[in-house]
């Protein structure tokens, strides 16, 4: 639910305002009133298109407050799903992207293999929205039997897919290159001037990717980590971007599964944990680009003092109205989608 | 006593006529509309991995029934600063042309409205109406969307009527007559004007696509930007009427195309299948010929993203007229040199349908390359 207030000259843009809070819950302030085990639902519900990435940050901020150690397993199975909802996401943002455009197929055929994420999260933690998976120290529950065997045949069949239908019916498409190359197009720095992360910083020529530059998990330890980059900046870059990330996300899945190790998924912390004062901001590198959370314990309470949320769709959102002024109004579009934004993490 | 076509006689074939004539007006025309739904919807599913209408009726084949009744039942709604009388007029001038422009096509031998000796012209006046009536919608309805819908179908279809016509105009030069009926019967066996005009062809189902504000041309109603362009402040049963127009353009389109490119009625077992049988195989080739076209176009919607307004109109000016009126002068050219032999025209407009084709990998990719390559080095 976000408004763009447009005034046109004809079918150009003269002037753009986007409008939020539409969809404001005020999750912060939840986050007050919840303990740190309770608080992970809620982080759910912040990019609710990849959940998991959000849960992360959260966990990981408790984490660095209370100095808990998590088991080697567990972060294995975290960057597991982390990028399994980084697939998912960017397969909403690429079916939907092509509706924005007018392609109404590669919609339904992306979300067929989300659909298989989903029920593979379900399978893992009982649900296929608020996963609720996280907890400081570890995860909630140990993978199934056989879901790993499952998730390796299903990699082999969305990696097909990727090749043979998104890529074909989208980028084999001139006139999909026509309303994407050269359109909202952002300089280098510009982007950093606005404060972009993710695969919006990183099509516009800047290497910077929190997984490796401000190393978590055990990310620093996976080969097979190679953020992609593109130098244009425009709408066809940021779907470069995106789609080679599903590729390397299915390459670090992989990774994942094969040096899985065994032993326990959760810190064990007693049943009346309190959390140590002090504070601590944890990042995370979600679908969308950084996602952190700055946290606050006062040592007495069983919540979180003070936790904020930085969304990443919030500020790369901010760059719209520099982008729009003086193209066509399907260009609003076009550069509305090749944002990527999710309005719960905007709104929060 | 004077003896009529199929063996009747005059007086009463001409009752039997307007028989035929309304009820072929009921099955292709405004049963063509519900069918035509259920088969979009049907073919997209099929495209989606999707199932479609699948619970009204046997697969689901009363669900465009069930649908039409619910808009019939609907209360007529005309927001209170609409222009009164062009909004409610708008859909009947969308709609007319559409069902005037059967009247000259040839469903079968012998079995035609009016054999107009200007069909081709008649033709493309009535599909050049059409515009109006959505501009008209889109001005009355005193919305911001429907404005816009409006005026981008009106600078739309304008434009495209060129290329569509001038590509008319080669099939009657080819021919030597604007009849439809002329036409057609210059098609017997395989003599399809397809092969002696491809480029024709192409250029006019492109035109026709457009015309019919079908994907990827569908900008008057891009639900991503205009919400339903100039159908925003429409509902019930004069939503319909719009719809039925749009479908019935798509089978009007597609009738022209197989009339004036696939032989029209011509089939196997036409001429001599009997007088009675003849005409009634002349519908079914022609049906299936027209419905192989609706599905090109179903699929096409399944298949493309949409253009913009620009590019829409660089399409149109930059490559279809020029393409067009090449092909046009090219093959009055030819038809003069060579009176007689249809040969040179063929192989002149094969070998421009080649062209044509590849302009698109040769001109069209490597300006988008050399505009990657040049925002590349700017970054």
């Amino acid at each position: 639910m976000l408004r763009v207030v447009l005034r046109l000259s004809g079918e150009k843009v003269v002037e753009c305002v986007p409008v939020m809070g539409y969809l404001h819950r005020g999750l912060e302030k939840i986050f007050e009133w919840r303990t740190y085990h309770q608080g992970i639902r809620y982080t759910d519900q912040s990019d609710y298109i990849s959940n998991m990435l959000n849960e992360h940050a959260y966990a990981g901020a408790t984490e660095a407050i209370g100095g808990i150690d998590v088991p080697r397993r567990a972060e294995y199975i975290r960057v597991m799903v982390d990028e399994m909802s980084r697939c998912a996401s960017h397969l909403v943002w690429l079916g939907t992207y092509g509706l924005d455009i007018g392609a109404t197929t590669p919609f339904f055929w992306c979300l067929r293999d989300r659909e298989e994420i989903l029920d593979m999260f379900e399978e893992l933690c009982g649900s296929r929205m608020n996963f609720n998976y996280y907890r400081p120290g570890g995860v909630l529950y140990d993978l199934p039997e056989g879901w790993l065997g499952k998730l390796e045949r299903f990699l082999d069949r969305y990696e097909a897919h990727i090749g043979e239908d998104y890529r074909r019916i989208l980028e084999g498409n001139e006139i999909f290159l026509e309303r994407t190359i050269g359109v909202g197009t952002i300089p280098a720095d510009l982007a950093k001037r606005y404060g972009l992360t993710g695969p919006m910083l990183r099509a516009s020529g800047v290497d910077f990717d929190l997984r490796r530059d401000r190393p978590y998990s055990i990310y620093p330890e996976l080969k097979s980590l190679r953020p992609v980059v593109e130098s244009a900046g425009d709408a066809y870059a940021r779907y470069k971007v995106r789609v080679g990330e599903m590729y390397l996300a299915i390459n670090i899945i992989r990774e994942c599964i094969a040096n899985m190790p065994g032993g326990s998924v959760r810190a064990r912390l007693g049943h009346v944990w309190k959390c140590p004062k002090g504070e601590a901001y944890y990042t995370v590198e979600s679908s969308k680009g950084e996602v952190g959370i700055y946290m606050i314990s006062d040592g007495r309470s069983p919540n979180p003092y003070r936790a904020k949320m930085r969304g990443a769709s919030f500020h790369n959102l901010q760059i719209l109205p520099c982008l729009l002024r003086g193209r066509l109004v399907a260009d609003v579009i076009a550069i509305l989608g090749s944002i990527d934004i999710v309005l719960g993490e905007i709104d929060r | 006593m004077p003896e009529g076509p199929f063996g009747l006689d005059p007086a009463i074939w001409a009752v039997v006529r307007l028989v035929i004539a309304l009820a072929l007006l009921v099955v292709v025309v405004l049963n063509g509309a519900l069918s035509q739904v259920y088969i979009e919807r049907k073919v997209q599913a099929f495209i989606q991995n999707r199932y479609g209408p699948i619970h009204t009726g046997p697969w689901g084949l009363l669900q465009t029934v069930a649908d039409a009744v619910k808009l019939l039942g609907k209360e007529d709604i005309r927001a209170r600063l609409t222009d009164r009388w062009f909004f409610l007029s708008a859909p009947g001038i969308v709609f007319s042309p559409m069902l005037a422009s059967w009247v000259v096509i040839p469903f079968a031998p012998g079995l035609v409205g009016a054999d107009l000796n200007i069909g081709l012209l008649y033709l493309a006046t009535l599909g050049s109406m059409t515009v109006l009536g959505i501009v008209i919608a889109g001005w009355a309805s005193n919305n911001k969307y429907s404005l816009i819908g409006g005026l981008r179908s009106g600078g739309q279809l304008i434009s495209y009527e060129v290329p569509q016509i001038l590509s008319l105009v080669t099939v009657a030069m080819l021919v030597g007559s604007l009849s439809m009926v002329d036409i057609v019967d210059a098609q017997p066996g395989w003599q399809l004007t397809v092969f002696i005009l491809p480029l024709a062809f192409l250029t006019y189902f492109i035109a026709g696509l457009a015309e019919t504000n079908r994907n990827p041309f569908d900008l008057p109603e891009a639900e991503s930007e205009l919400v339903a362009g100039f159908l925003t402040e429409y509902s019930g049963m004069r939503y319909a009427v719009f719809f039925m127009a749009e479908y019935g353009e798509v089978s009007v389109v597609s009738a022209i195309v197989a009339t004036l490119w696939f032989g029209g009625w011509h089939g196997p077992f036409v001429d001599t299948a009997g007088p009675l049988l003849g005409p009634v195989l002349g519908v079914l080739w022609f049906t299936l010929k027209t419905y192989a076209f609706v599905l090109v176009f179903m699929w096409i919607r399944a298949t493309l993203p949409r253009f913009r307004i620009d590019q829409l109109m660089a399409l149109c000016w930059k490559l279809l007229i020029p393409a067009t009126l090449t092909n046009l002068l090219v093959t009055a050219v030819l038809l003069l040199a060579f009176p007689g032999s249809l040969l040179p025209v063929a192989i002149a407009n094969w070998i421009m349908l080649g062209l044509f084709v590849l302009a698109i990998p040769l001109f069209q990719r490597r300006r988008l390359a050399s505009l990657r390559a040049r925002l590349r080095a700017a970054a």
